[in-house]
């Protein structure tokens, strides 16, 4: 006995059914080709987008909100910003380089269809255990694949995070984070209005590229024996991209598109439908004119196809001429394959024939909305209780060496010396610091963005953690001097009919909402990636925050982890509690210890340990988020980068490796007024000398130090 | 000792997937006035010499390599060839 044909497309009987009610009849192959893929978890958010409705999404510097392809924020002075942050997982699963080449492309993609030309990327990634020679193909074919998509293509690379643990030995994480920039008047958005406007296609020919790939790679499990889910990769082509993204400026420019979207996932048929349903309209499609790479290509498979750099653009009819010139002299295809009408029908034709007449809005608007069960996992009772025994004292050089050499705590330079992160020469703080920023070029304006997670403390405890990551994200483009001002999140989930994993998920969006809130920060856009699940293990809770900061105007000279010298006095900044240890770096790596509660974040000491951190980046030559690792490791990067040895004051040991949120430290000039009287400050030690020591907790030579933290990664590469 | 035996292995593009090489390559040799190339299909090869005398061991020796690390199975075919 056959499948029926919708299942084999992912669709549930109870989707078929709602898709024969809206059509009144049975759909066409091409129709139900379309509506698995917009309606697949992937496009659709079915799962998702009753808890994404908490999200704070209003400020008055709020231009676009989530539901389009990027959100946009004012910077004042005619100067728009976009983001978006999305999840190339599965793909970079199925084919490391090229997965993570075409999530860097299609990002891009998200940012230019606003109108911006995008500036900079960052890449949250995670894999399971370098030990793991299948984990070292993965992660090495990621970073490969960023760095010769990013660098061809010429946007700087700069930044971004990494975890690595057991869970995602089969379920690898890249997020891509895209920043674009624009004045005011060049924004555009989908909205196809105007009947008798051309829809025109441009950028690279349509094969077989990931049919599907949205629907069931995306929005399934991966299991044993499932390689004939497996849809034909898509290949990544940067210098297309690097065309394509300069013609569309040109058009933009010249005021000629009425509209415009890129073609990701769901390809033809997202692009079509969401033009035409965002502007209320219809629209005739004629599958006959797309620029085909492979000969015999169904209807569906054009519909679906995944093909990577392609463009469709809402012209007027009279300047259609002037667009096909203007594709020819940037050596782009281009090709009109529809016209939009009145009404709302989305009508497909091929070789003459009808192949679908279907409601435009139903494809995106109509997809079904899921309640799912959602269930506190029992055992979190059991973890919770099981504190880690902390020994009465240890010697923490030899300790810190460990914590230096994991390598999510060691240097990362390996992966983002491939990146070019230099590139338009705006960059003023780049990889391997607490954040990035960049100068918005003929203002006093910074940039900063800051991506973070953390994997385990969501585990632990999914609310607090996604708050922690939110403040913490918060911070690190603090200490670059701005102000958060933005946040896209990327949320990273395990199979969502699973109550325990919507429990997760739920616990998740109301961390982070309630810290945006309180920090006044709205979300402007986000991804959700379910189904990380591999043979029925499902990934830990890994939400990642992509922070915007604003530093206006931007310090003159922005702190830096380099530019500590012998004499300094180094000062903490923020309270201690001497007991955050559940999720910490010492307990993962030194006790291997994976249990425990976190501590409640507190967002009014949060906002204010922020707003000190950016104004004390305009005097301060280091200042410096401390998280994983704690005081230890803090310190230990400040003084490798900066090629000085430190001092510590006696204290409790416990103090250097708790991982209480809401710390900085800062390295100053004796005497310098911090001026941080309504949060807790202590001074920490004295810079000089060529050892990290601690005291009567021990001490280690600096050179030692660094060449551990060096090698952290290298060395398990071979 | 005894010759090697030695393969060529031969590794191409799956068919169907997008080859940004010879996609470009194309629209070159169409400016210059070869009109009629309507694809160039780009790919490798390796040859592989091993010591023993057992051809037929060697030759699955080979496809194994390949399988593992000459080609990538996920977006490449490959033949091996006996020289």
């Amino acid at each position: 006995m056959t499948e029926p044909a919708h299942r084999t497309l992912g669709m549930t009987d109870d989707e078929y059914a709602r898709v024969v009610e809206i059509l009144g009849r049975e759909p066409e192959p091409a129709e139900l080709a379309m509506y698995s893929v917009m309606w697949s978890e992937h496009c659709s958010y079915k799962s998702s987008k009753p808890w994404l409705r908490r999200f704070p999404t209003e400020a008055p510097w709020v231009v676009l909100g989530p539901g389009e392809n990027a959100g946009v924020v004012d910077i004042g002075d005619d100067w728009l910003v976009a983001l978006r942050i999305e999840s190339h997982n599965h793909p970079s699963f199925v084919e490391p380089y090229q997965g993570a080449a075409t999530g860097v492309g299609g990002i891009l993609r998200d940012i230019f269809t606003m109108g911006a030309r995008p500036v900079g990327l960052w890449d949250a990634l995670r894999f399971g255990p370098l030990s793991d020679p299948s984990n070292r193909y993965l992660f090495s074919g990621v970073v490969h694949g960023i760095a010769g998509y990013g660098n061809a293509v010429g946007v700087p690379t700069l930044g971004g995070e990494i975890e690595f643990a057991d869970c995602f030995s089969k379920n690898p994480l890249v997020n891509v984070m895209a920043l674009g920039l624009m004045r005011r008047d060049q924004l555009v958005t989908r909205a196809a209005v105007g009947e008798g406007n051309i829809a025109v296609l441009l950028g690279s020919a349509t094969g077989r590229d990931g049919i599907g790939g949205a629907s069931i790679l995306a929005s399934a499990s991966f299991e044993e024996g499932s390689e004939t889910k497996r849809p034909s990769v898509q290949i990544g082509d940067p210098f297309e991209e690097k065309k394509l993204i300069e013609a569309c400026l040109e058009l933009y420019e010249r005021g000629l598109v009425v509209a415009i979207q890129d073609l990701g996932a769901a390809g033809i048929s997202c692009a079509t439908s969401e033009c035409a349903a965002a502007g209320g309209m219809g629209m005739t499609v004629d599958l006959d004119a797309v620029h085909l790479r492979e000969e015999a290509m169904t209807p569906g498979e054009i519909l679906m196809s995944e093909s990577q750099e392609r463009m469709l653009a809402i012209v007027a009819p009279d300047d259609v001429d002037e667009v096909l010139a203007l594709a020819h002299k940037w050596e782009i295809d281009a090709t009109t394959i529809g016209v939009i009408t009145g009404g709302d029908t989305l009508e497909v034709r091929h070789r003459g024939e009808i192949v679908a007449a279907v409601p435009a809005a139903s494809l995106s608007e109509d997809a079904p909305v899921y309640h799912r069960g959602v269930e506190r996992p029992a055992y979190l009772d059991a973890v919770w209780a099981d504190e880690a025994t902390l020994p009465a004292g240890l010697d923490l050089g030899s300790t810190l060496l460990r914590l230096l050499d994991d390598p999510a705590l060691g240097d990362r330079s390996w992966i983002f010396q491939q990146y070019d992160h230099m590139l338009f020469l705006d960059t003023v703080v780049g990889p391997g610091n607490d954040g990035s920023l960049m100068r918005v070029k003929g203002t006093d304006k910074g940039l900063a963005v800051s991506t973070d997670g953390d994997a385990l403390r969501c585990s632990l405890d999914p609310r607090r953690g996604a708050a922690r990551i939110v403040y913490e994200a918060a911070l690190n483009v603090a200490v670059t001097g701005a102000a958060p001002y933005a946040v896209v999140d990327n949320l990273n989930f395990g199979n969502p009919e699973k109550p325990a994993v919507m429990w997760q998920f739920a616990e998740t969006v109301e961390g982070m909402a309630e810290a945006c809130e309180r920090l006044g920060v709205p979300v402007v856009g986000g991804n959700v990636s379910f189904y990380n699940e591999t043979d029925g293990v499902d990934i830990s809770p890994t939400p990642v925050v992509g922070m915007l900061g604003l530093a206006d105007p931007m310090p003159q000279l922005p702190p830096r982890l380099d530019r500590a010298e012998a004499g300094m006095e180094l000062w903490l900044i923020g309270p201690e509690r001497g007991d955050d240890f559940a999720g910490s770096a010492y307990c993962r790596i030194v006790l291997e210890h994976r249990c425990g509660r976190p501590a409640e974040p507190d967002p009014d000491v949060a906002r204010r340990v922020v707003e000190h951190a950016a104004r004390l980046a305009h005097i301060a030559p280091v200042v410096h988020d401390v998280s994983s690792g704690g005081i230890a490791v803090a310190v230990a990067e400040v003084a490798i980068r900066s090629g000085v040895g430190v001092r510590l004051d006696n204290g409790d040991w416990r103090l250097l490796l708790d991982e209480s949120p809401h710390r900085f430290v800062v390295a100053v000039e004796p005497g310098t007024d911090l001026d941080v009287s309504d949060v807790a400050s202590r001074r920490l030690g004295v810079f000089g000398g060529d050892r990290l020591d601690f005291g009567r907790w021990g001490t280690v030579g600096l050179s030692e130090a660094s060449r551990v933290w060096r090698q952290a990664i290298p060395r398990r590469l071979g | 000792m005894s010759e090697p035996v030695r393969f060529r292995v031969r590794v191409m593009r799956k068919a169907g997937l997008a080859d940004p090489e010879g996609a470009t390559t194309t629209k070159a040799l169409r400016d210059l006035g070869y009109t009629e190339v309507t694809a160039v299909h780009f790919g490798r090869d390796i040859v592989v010499e091993l010591a023993g005398d057992d051809v037929a061991a060697a030759e699955a020796r080979v496809h194994e390599m390949c399988e593992r690390l000459l080609a990538n199975p996920v977006i490449e075919d490959f033949t091996v060839e006996r020289l």
